[in-house]
């Protein structure tokens, strides 16, 4: 059998394609699938969504009946996602859906990034006090290390820098 | 420019090739991603919610602030014809999911396309910045204060512990994906390619086809990106995705000279073949062009081939592809009719710039 789209080369791809009941053959060769494209959509949109699912699916973790069902009536408040919905499309729906599905998501984070705390970049503006804050922890680190090391004068400078912060937290 | 240049022109800044490492790393790209707060993600909202992220971004867009820095040209995806959509996608300028599945879609760019902002994709706002060559660090300086920009005149969806939020949960925290384009063609001579995309898995890389998730790697291209986006800051992100990409550059010089000094004539020959059926193919299918073009360009970078620009080969990379070859023609064109013009525009490039 020839190819359907090209009519020249012989077919070697037979695809068989049921959209609502309707059943649909294609034989067509590999060079015209390739520049067809969409008449495998249905391969090409398997996503990393698709991988997500099937890692919120299996929790051998989960400790009880109670939690599974626990999870079925968690909804996101303000867009109404809710947990099952998101287990299946691996997309949230808005951001408010990290707050409201919350703890559930700490598996899947270390799943995927091996992790579960943001450590990086924070907004200027938006960040709220998380920038001080983080200096603030680097700061005091950095007094405890110069004062084992008994650099006195560099750690005066610390505790300085940590008061002056501090005060700026106070007041804002 | 306008929207017209922009699909006509095969010429993005990126294909310049004339960055650090440009035998080797083609390109370089970075993406950040952004989502406002109190707007349902692009997966929920209405038109008008759509709407309303656009005319946001826009605005911030023509503010002195960004002006000073680029000039942003939108581009509103329901005003593009499905031919131009699949030069921006050809061009890396957009993705496909842009292109084909988004609401409200629109593109923000800069006149060298090296700047390109995708608005409602799956997320608001994404940044990329596209650079010729190795430069991670150049790319990430542009990308982060347009990203300030923005950060100061909208409210960005942001959490202590969670960082940047974003629609889908592998891109959550620092919202970045860095990725380089490398051309390898001696490592995959060398049979050597598979045991490194191995290791690469276990250092938190991906490594992917140059049209994105789920392309195979057509002409010996591959693009190697960052996996994880939570719990590593931006510079540590960078730092692994540079020392991964500094070995394999080292190796793939390593092989190249290798194959010189041990298999010279058979390389040559190679090479040569590629370059004759280029030169005085009639019909040519994108699979081999991508293949054929790639051993030429290992000959230009090798010396073997002295008279033709490396970047020409870049840019036919992008003008060979369907879209675009139908773009240039003004008219949709069967495969046999497509692989006729590829053949001969190819022929037609690589005669006028034979010195």
């Amino acid at each position: 059998m020839n190819c359907e789209e090209c009519g020249k080369r012989p077919a070697t791809l037979h695809l068989t394609k049921i959209v609502n009941g309707e059943k649909t053959e294609y034989h067509i060769c590999e060079h015209c699938a390739q520049e067809k494209g969409d008449v495998f959509t249905g391969f090409h949109n398997f996503s990393i969504n698709n991988l997500l699912s099937g890692l919120l699916k299996f929790d051998p973790m989960q400790k009880s009946a109670k939690e599974s069902s626990a999870n079925k009536t968690l909804r996101c408040e303000t867009c109404g996602l809710t947990f099952a919905q998101f287990s299946k499309s691996g997309r949230f729906g808005c951001s408010d859906c990290y707050t409201f599905l919350g703890d559930r998501l700490d598996p899947l984070f270390r799943r995927i990034h091996g992790n579960t705390q943001h450590i990086g970049k924070v907004p200027e503006r938006t960040g709220g006090q998380l920038k001080i804050r983080k200096e603030l922890e680097q700061l005091k680190q950095a007094l405890q290390t110069h004062v084992a090391s008994e650099e006195f004068e560099k750690a005066a400078e610390m505790r300085d820098r940590i008061r002056a912060l501090e005060q700026k937290m106070a007041q804002s | 420019m306008s929207q017209q240049q922009f699909m006509q022109n095969p010429w993005s800044n990126w294909m310049k090739g004339e960055g650090p490492d440009s035998d080797i790393v083609i390109s370089t790209r970075l993406r950040i991603a952004r989502n406002l707060r109190q707007h349902p993600f692009p997966l929920l909202a209405t038109d008008s919610q759509g709407e309303e992220v656009v005319r946001k971004v826009t605005e911030v867009s023509e503010s002195d602030a960004m002006r000073k820095r680029h000039h942003l040209q939108v581009i509103q995806m329901d005003q593009v014809n499905p031919l131009e959509k699949r030069v921006l996608v050809e061009k890396h300028l957009i993705s496909p999911h842009l292109a084909e599945e988004s609401r409200k879609g629109a593109v923000l760019l800069s006149p060298d396309e090296s700047v390109s902002i995708m608005v409602n994709e799956e997320d608001h706002i994404r940044i990329q910045v596209l650079l010729p060559g190795f430069r991670l660090n150049d790319a990430w300086e542009i990308g982060t204060k347009i990203d300030d920009i923005f950060e100061r005149n909208l409210n960005y969806a942001f959490d202590e512990t969670r960082g940047y939020l974003t629609s889908c949960p592998t891109n959550v925290g620092t919202g970045i994906r860095a990725s380089v384009m490398l051309h390898l063609p001696a490592l995959v001579m060398t049979q050597q390619i598979s045991r490194i995309l191995q290791a690469i898995n276990q250092v938190g890389l991906v490594v992917r086809g140059i049209y994105g998730e789920g392309s195979e790697a057509l002409g010996n291209l591959f693009q190697l990106s960052n996996q994880v986006t939570l719990g590593m800051s931006e510079s540590d992100i960078l730092s692994n995705l540079y020392g991964v990409a500094r070995q394999i550059i080292e190796q793939e010089r390593v092989a190249r000279t290798y194959l010189l000094e041990h298999t010279r004539v058979s390389l040559e020959d190679r090479i040569f073949r590629s370059y004759g059926i280029l030169m005085y193919a009639r019909t040519v299918e994108s699979k081999e062009a991508a293949q054929r073009l790639s051993d030429v360009r290992l000959g230009i970078d090798l010396g073997v081939i002295p008279d033709v620009s490396p970047l020409v080969l870049n840019e036919l990379l992008v003008t060979t592809q369907p879209g675009f070859l139908q773009q240039h023609a003004g008219q949709k064109l069967t495969p046999d009719q497509r692989d006729e013009r590829r053949a001969r525009l190819i022929r037609e490039r690589i005669a006028d710039t034979e010195k």
